[in-house]
């Protein structure tokens, strides 16, 4: 990993000052040791008109793997080595590494501090960098959002993925020119942009962050982040690694090593629960409609209504059904568990899901470890699957299935409706699953595309009636139909509801002619033939 | 059967049930209990009193004890173990708990009565210490409560009740360990077991004749066991009943009651019981009988028993089926089973009530032969089967052979009777009914395999397992079985080597392997294809409606997205496989393949994006201007030391490495650019062909690649190696050399013979990987190879991966044994899970 800081000058105010206020002689190569590897300093070219400073940083990749399996220290920890693999960018990209050997090479330049020339330690100079290999999640757009505000012209541009396979497209990386003209930027400031800025578009997920970023942040932004028109993002992704900490300690390692075997990013298929805080920022829509991109934040303000909206239908389709016991079939965070509880109607919620994460999740959402007796007594969570037929879901008045069923291969839903509607069998079902006419009112979201990556299938008004009507004959059930959230002339709602309720089971003693009624007859008094 | 004047008394005492003593304190139970009992079937509530209270004397600890001693007797009686409860048991309430016990684990409460005079109890409790002062009173009070009790013993619910009175007569006793009638285990067959019959004589005759029998007994000594139905609705139930009870009378059959029996025996003892359900036209056939018949009738099913458990244990017959827990049970509620199966409480449209699915969810290891339920085609669920194929109602009657386990069956020569509702189209359970149940993979497992015993399966790998097959696997009817990993060779020394062929023939040559065979390990990734013949070849064997096959990886899930394109590959590998003449030859309809479909890229797009190409991205973009830097600096005369020198060699190792991903990528278009390599034919209808030697395999693999006409197959290269010939290992190490030299991925060196044990009979690695030393450097990083990281890498671990790869091969092995032994879906799906999670157990990725 490398980049080069440069600087023009003239005879009075030669460029080869840089090598002051950078505390390094531009005559020497020097090497310095660092957490991740060697960082060396050399100046490829060095005259009053030009001088040029490169800071080129050999990471030991060998030393990442051992650092993230040797567990001192915060953020190491990972016992496992498929966290860090062998095969990693670390070593040449200028990720969040090279930020952290930067501020360790050039902390008094940082600091704007120059004892053999003072004065010009406070003045801005013309300033270039080049960073050859820059990783930027966002792409050349969200580095230009990052760096122009501050000053700088900023030529980014994308490297191919391989131009063997040009189809491949753009990597990650962007090779980046920032250039500042005489006057606008001082050396510190410069050196405090990168130090923030490269781990912020690096946005990588596992890398080792110590307990004072936000006294770092806050220390290398002085000046400048406040009234960046991107600080919110700045903010948080440079302070997301912590959360990606958290993740980190999450990490459901055998399921890292089951991506691995089949060759998979794990976070394809260790994708229950949504990254990122665990506050209400909720996933719906949020992550929904928005994706990946890096402008989420406009689709928040409508989401969370509707997720709300959701769990109110089904709070009020559960009391209607004069449901006491009730289960949540795929409770992911427990959002829905916890509304249960606050109403004592509701004797017993059982969250069930198949992702061990969300049941992390949702415990510590509902502070199971701290939660009363009695309170306790009510809840219950455990993994549980819908592929499979599972004794301990039977004897509940209704199970509610809010937004699962799409999560579910369509060829693997006939196993869900068995395991449900013929095992189970409460007498209540509520089914939540996303409308897709809605889609087009979602404006975030592009044509075509899904609400969430992992739905296997967004259903119209009328496909999923036609399962559902299915469903409801095949297991004797009655279902009706309601709207969650606002109900589109032409198009419908953005969620759509059913709910199933079992048909009057006749009692058996109604039928105490028929013979091959349990309860017919006498047939127990004849056991003598045998005991006897 | 209550006391009579013999004096050495035998007491008939049901092998499994649960013995009660009554007898006031002093009686000499605990004597008695001794001298008949094994002192494990004996629970005494003055030692439970000591276990609670250090104290056998104590009665203030009395509530405890008992629950103590419930609790034992309850796990001795839930595992079939008579128990002999030593207490006093005189009052009533302290006998309905036991009774209550007895019923709950659906085992005969037997009642012995010490009625032994007062004096002599008060004499014994005074000769002993511990007893010395207890009051007479109390010993006086006992003797009233027994012999109030005495009277009501049966009516409380005690199925033998033995009254031993005096001393004499108690010590005289002797106890008699019966049978249960239902426990005919030492009975072997061979047995052909008929279905529901219902009166339809002329076809009972005609499959008796076609399954060899003449007039009643079979030439070969085979025995006839009817599950039950045998009269109302047909044309002639006395003619089945005069055939059936001469045979079982003759001893050439047993035979089950139905419920159709079990309310003529109502009937014909003179209750009143509707003439429904086809009652009429048996009455009306008795009618033309003799009075003698009629009496017979009655006697023949007042004698029948619920069910039957045959052939050591591995065969239950009854009417309704009957869950594990009930097996050579008896109680009311497993006759009530037996006769009626079990409901759900509720009714379908017809008004019938609907059936408890216990077949579902019936793990046992006895198959449950039954009836009752009428269904188009006997067909086997999870070890039970259904023979009433609705002879009556115009389907057929179904005989099972036992041990065979073939069907035979006739037609009906008509509709004898109308249907209330239509046949189910399936068995109960059958085609989208074949649930797993989460009870047969979760949690900690032991699984028990044919080749190298028991294999645990740790939680937090099942809980992660389940998450996989839940979410992202095919469908697991789909998915018989699950490649092992495959451990690597041993570290290698050799200057600029971290794996190298000599190990792993000297690793073979050790384990008493001659002959291995090297086969090219192909650059992609590992696919599993289960290939049927056709649709319906799917749906009978694996009960799909739709797909034909499945083309999945080695975590389950579907290779393509595309399920068309997936068919497009079986389209292709049906041709080749019909072309080869293989479906005859191997007598099969299906066959499941295991194989590497390429490229890699195919599949691993989003890690090659992510990381493979990412890191050549990046060093390519970053290493030129570092390079220019360094060079421009040396050239000021700036000494940079060997900082140039090492940038150049990690640049040059970058740029290998990005030659190394690159081998594995191709594009492709639909299948055009795809590839698939089959090693091995794992398994075909009825066998596992895990154990045909590796040369077999491949010629019959070879003959598949051969006869594809669409360019999909490619073939897989090999060369055999004697392991003990210094030339031929030589040879292999070259090829190895050549192969890996021009950008190849390595070999997989195995025994030839594939299922290989080694000296002390334990398995040998059924497959030991050698990967090239470039292909290396996807694995362990583009700069691996210089000396001071080899160093490093060749202290990896390989025990763990190679008992890894062990216990998963075994489960492998398993699930097609299973699967080729016919057995349950979630049988062989057990095994399938299992490797699955041994996937998630902590291992180095690398290896």
């Amino acid at each position: 990993m490398f980049l080069t800081i440069s600087t023009t000058g003239t005879p009075e105010r030669p460029a080869t000052d840089l090598g002051f206020l950078l505390h390094k002689h531009p005559g020497k190569a020097q090497a310095f040791s660092t957490s991740y590897g060697r960082a060396h300093v050399f100046y490829p070219e060095a005259s009053a008109e030009r001088c040029t400073a490169a800071l080129l940083l050999e990471v030991d990749p060998l030393a990442l793997v051992r650092r993230a399996k040797g567990g001192k220290g915060k953020g190491g920890g990972a016992p496992d080595a498929a966290l860090a693999q062998y095969v990693n960018d670390r070593p040449y990209a200028a990720s969040s590494l090279l930020a952290v050997a930067l501020s360790a090479v050039f902390s008094s330049a940082l600091r704007g501090v120059c004892k053999a020339l003072p004065e010009r330690a406070g003045e801005p100079l013309p300033l270039r960098v080049e960073v050859p290999a820059l990783p930027a999640r966002g792409g050349p757009d969200l580095v230009r959002a990052l760096f122009a505000p501050l000053g700088w012209t900023v030529a980014a541009e994308p490297v191919p993925l391989d131009e063997r396979f040009p189809d491949w497209g753009a990597s990650r990386y962007v090779r980046l020119v920032l250039r500042a003209p005489e006057g606008t930027l001082t050396l510190s400031e410069a050196l405090r942009h990168l130090y923030v800025l490269l781990p912020v578009l690096d946005d990588a997920k596992h890398y080792w962050v110590s307990d004072d970023e936000v006294e770092k942040l806050l220390r290398a932004g002085d000046g400048w982040l406040a009234a960046h028109p991107e600080q919110k993002l700045i903010t948080s992704r440079y302070l997301s690694r912590r959360w990606s900490l958290t993740r980190q300690a999450m990490e459901r390692l055998e399921l890292v090593r089951l991506a691995d075997a089949d060759d998979t990013d794990v976070e394809e298929i260790d994708n229950a629960v949504a990254d990122g805080p665990e506050t209400e920022a909720e996933t719906e829509a949020g992550s929904e409609a928005a994706g990946t991109g890096p402008a989420a934040t406009g689709a928040a303000e409508r989401t969370a209504p509707l997720a709300v909206l959701r769990r109110e239908a089904v709070v009020a389709a559960l009391r209607a059904a004069d449901a006491a016991r009730v289960l949540d079939l795929g409770c992911g965070q427990g959002q829905l568990v916890q509304e249960l509880l606050k109403d004592t109607r509701f004797t017993k919620v059982v969250g069930v899901d198949v992702s061990m994460r969300a049941l992390t999740v949702a415990a510590r959402r509902l502070r199971l470890e701290r939660m009363g007796e009695r309170q306790a007594e009510r809840v219950e969570l455990f993994q549980g699957s819908l592929a499979y037929t599972d004794k301990r879901l039977k004897g509940y008045d209704a199970a509610v299935l809010c937004e699962v069923v799409e999560h579910v291969d369509p060829e693997r839903l006939p196993a869900l409706e068995y395991a449900v509607f013929g095992a189970a069998r409460p007498r209540t079902v509520l089914v939540t699953t996303p409308n897709v006419e809605y889609n087009v009112r979602w404006e975030s979201l592009p044509a075509g595309r899904s609400r969430h990556s992992d739905h296997r299938f967004e259903w119209t008004r009328a496909e999923f009636r036609r399962w559902a009507d299915g469903v409801a004959a095949r297991y004797g059930y009655d279902v009706t139909y309601a709207p969650v959230g606002p109900d589109d002339p032409e198009v419908g709602p953005p969620t759509q509801m059913a709910a199933f309720t079992q048909r009057t089971a006749t009692t058996p003693t109604d039928h105490g002619m028929n013979e091959n009624s349990r309860h017919s007859g006498s047939s127990t008094s004849d056991e003598g033939a045998e005991a006897a | 059967m209550t006391g009579t004047e013999t004096r050495a008394r035998a007491l008939p005492v049901t092998d499994l049930s649960l013995v009660v003593l009554i007898g006031a304190s002093g009686s000499g139970k605990s004597t008695f209990a001794r001298r008949h009992f094994a002192p494990t079937e004996v629970l005494s509530s003055d030692f439970c009193r000591g276990l609670v209270a250090d104290d056998e004397n104590d009665q203030s600890a009395s509530r405890d004890a008992f629950d103590v001693l419930h609790y034992i007797a309850g796990k001795r009686l839930a595992a079939g173990r008579r128990t002999v409860v030593d207490a006093t048991s005189v009052q009533q309430d302290s006998r309905r708990q036991l009774v209550e016990l007895a019923r709950k684990h659906d085992v005969l409460p037997v009642a012995i009565v010490l009625d032994v005079p007062e004096e002599v109890c008060a004499a014994r409790n005074a000769a002993r210490t511990d007893r010395a002062d207890m009051p007479r009173r109390v010993v006086q009070r006992h003797i009233r409560e027994l012999k109030r009790s005495l009277r009501h013993l049966e009516r409380e619910g005690f199925r033998k009740v033995h009254v031993l009175r005096g001393v004499e007569e108690v010590e005289a006793a002797t106890v008699v360990t019966e049978k249960r009638y239902n426990d005919l285990t030492h009975l072997t067959g061979p047995f052909d077991i008929i279905g529901d019959v219902h009166g339809c004589a002329r076809e009972l005759e005609t499959l008796l004749s076609k399954l060899g029998y003449v007039d009643g007994a079979h030439p070969e000594g085979r025995t006839a066991v009817f599950v039950g139905d045998l009269v109302d609705r047909g044309p002639d139930t006395p003619g089945v009943l005069r055939r059936v009870m001469s045979m079982v009378a003759d001893g050439t059959a047993l035979c089950v009651p139905g419920n159709h029996e079990n309310k003529l025996g109502r009937h014909l003892k003179g209750r009143k019981v509707q003439h429904t359900h086809g009652l009429a036209e048996t009455v009306e056939q008795l009618e033309g009988e003799s009075e003698e018949f009629r009496a017979r009738v009655r006697e023949f099913v007042d004698g029948l028993v619920s069910h039957y458990v045959l052939d050591g244990g591995k065969l239950v017959v009854c009417h309704a089926g009957l869950p594990e827990k009930y097996h050579g049970r008896t109680s009311g509620r497993v006759r009530s089973h037996a006769l009626y199966g079990d409901t759900t409480g509720e009714t379908d449209e017809f008004g019938l009530p609907v059936r408890y699915p216990w077949a579902e969810e019936y793990r046992g290891r006895a198959a449950v032969v039954y009836g009752h339920t009428p269904v188009p085609t006997a067909t086997w669920l999870n070890n039970t089967i259904c023979l009433d194929t609705g002879a009556v109602f115009g389907g057929k009657l179904t005989a099972l052979r036992w041990p065979e386990r073939e069907l035979v069956d006739v037609p009906a020569e008509k509709v004898w009777y109308e249907p209330a509702k239509p046949l189910r189209t399936d068995a109960p359970g059958g085609h989208d009914g074949r649930p797993l149940d989460l009870g047969d993979v979760h949690g900690r497992r032991v699984v028990e395999t044919r080749h190298a015993g028991r294999v645990t399966v740790r939680e937090e790998n099942a809980a992660a397992a389940l998450e996989v097959m839940s979410r992202f696997a095919t469908d697991p009817r789909l998915v018989p079985y699950l490649p092992p990993t495959m451990a690597p060779t041993a570290t290698s020394g050799r200057d600029g080597y971290l794996e190298h062929p000599a190990e792993a023939f000297a690793q073979y040559a050790k384990d008493g392997v001659a002959r291995v065979v090297c086969e090219e390990k192909h650059m992609g990734s590992r696919a599993v294809a289960l290939v049927c013949k056709d649709a319906d070849a799917a749906r009978e064997r694996f009960g799909v409606d739709g797909p034909t096959g499945s083309l999945y990886t080695r975590t389950g899930r579907p290779f393509l997205d595309d399920a068309v394109l997936t068919e497009q590959v079986l389209d292709r590998l049906r041709d080749a496989v019909a072309a080869a003449g293989l479906w005859a030859e191997l007598d099969t309809d299906w066959l499941l393949l295991d194989a590497e479909l390429m490229p890699w890229s195919l599949k691993a797009t989003g890690l090659l994006r992510t990381q493979y190409a990412a890191v050549g991205a990046a060093s390519g973009a970053v290493f030129p201007d570092a390079l220019n830097a360094l060079e421009a600096a040396a050239a000021r005369g700036v000494d940079v030391g060997d900082l140039l020198d090492t940038q150049r060699e990690r640049a040059a190792d970058a740029a290998a490495f990005t030659d190394a991903y690159r081998r594995y990528c191709w594009p492709t278009d639909g299948l055009d650019g795809v590839h698939l390599a089959p090693f091995q034919l794992l398994a075909v209808q009825g066998r596992s062909l895990a154990a045909l030697p590796h040369d077999e395999q491949l010629a019959l693999i070879d003959r598949m690649v051969e006869h594809d006409g669409s360019g999909l197959l490619r073939t897989t290269r090999r060369l055999y190696v004697d392991t003990g010939d210094a030339e031929s290992v030589r040879a292999g190490i070259d090829w190895w050399l050549e192969m890996t030299g021009r950008g190849g991925e390595g070999m997989v060196v195995k025994p030839v013979g594939a299922l290989v044990r080694d000296g002390k009979g334990r398995l040998v690695q059924p497959g030991i990987k050698c990967r090239g030393r470039e292909y290396l450097r996807i694995i362990y990083g583009p700069e691996y190879t210089r000396p001071e990281n080899l160093e490093k890498l060749r202290g990896r671990f390989l025990g763990h991966k190679r008992s890894l790869a062990i216990r998963e091969y075994a489960l492998g092995l398993e699930a097609l044994d299973r699967l080729a032994d016919g057995e349950p879906l979630w049988r062989v799906h057990e095994a399938v899970f299992a490797v699955l999670a041994l996937e998630s157990e902590p291992v180095d990725p690398r290896l």
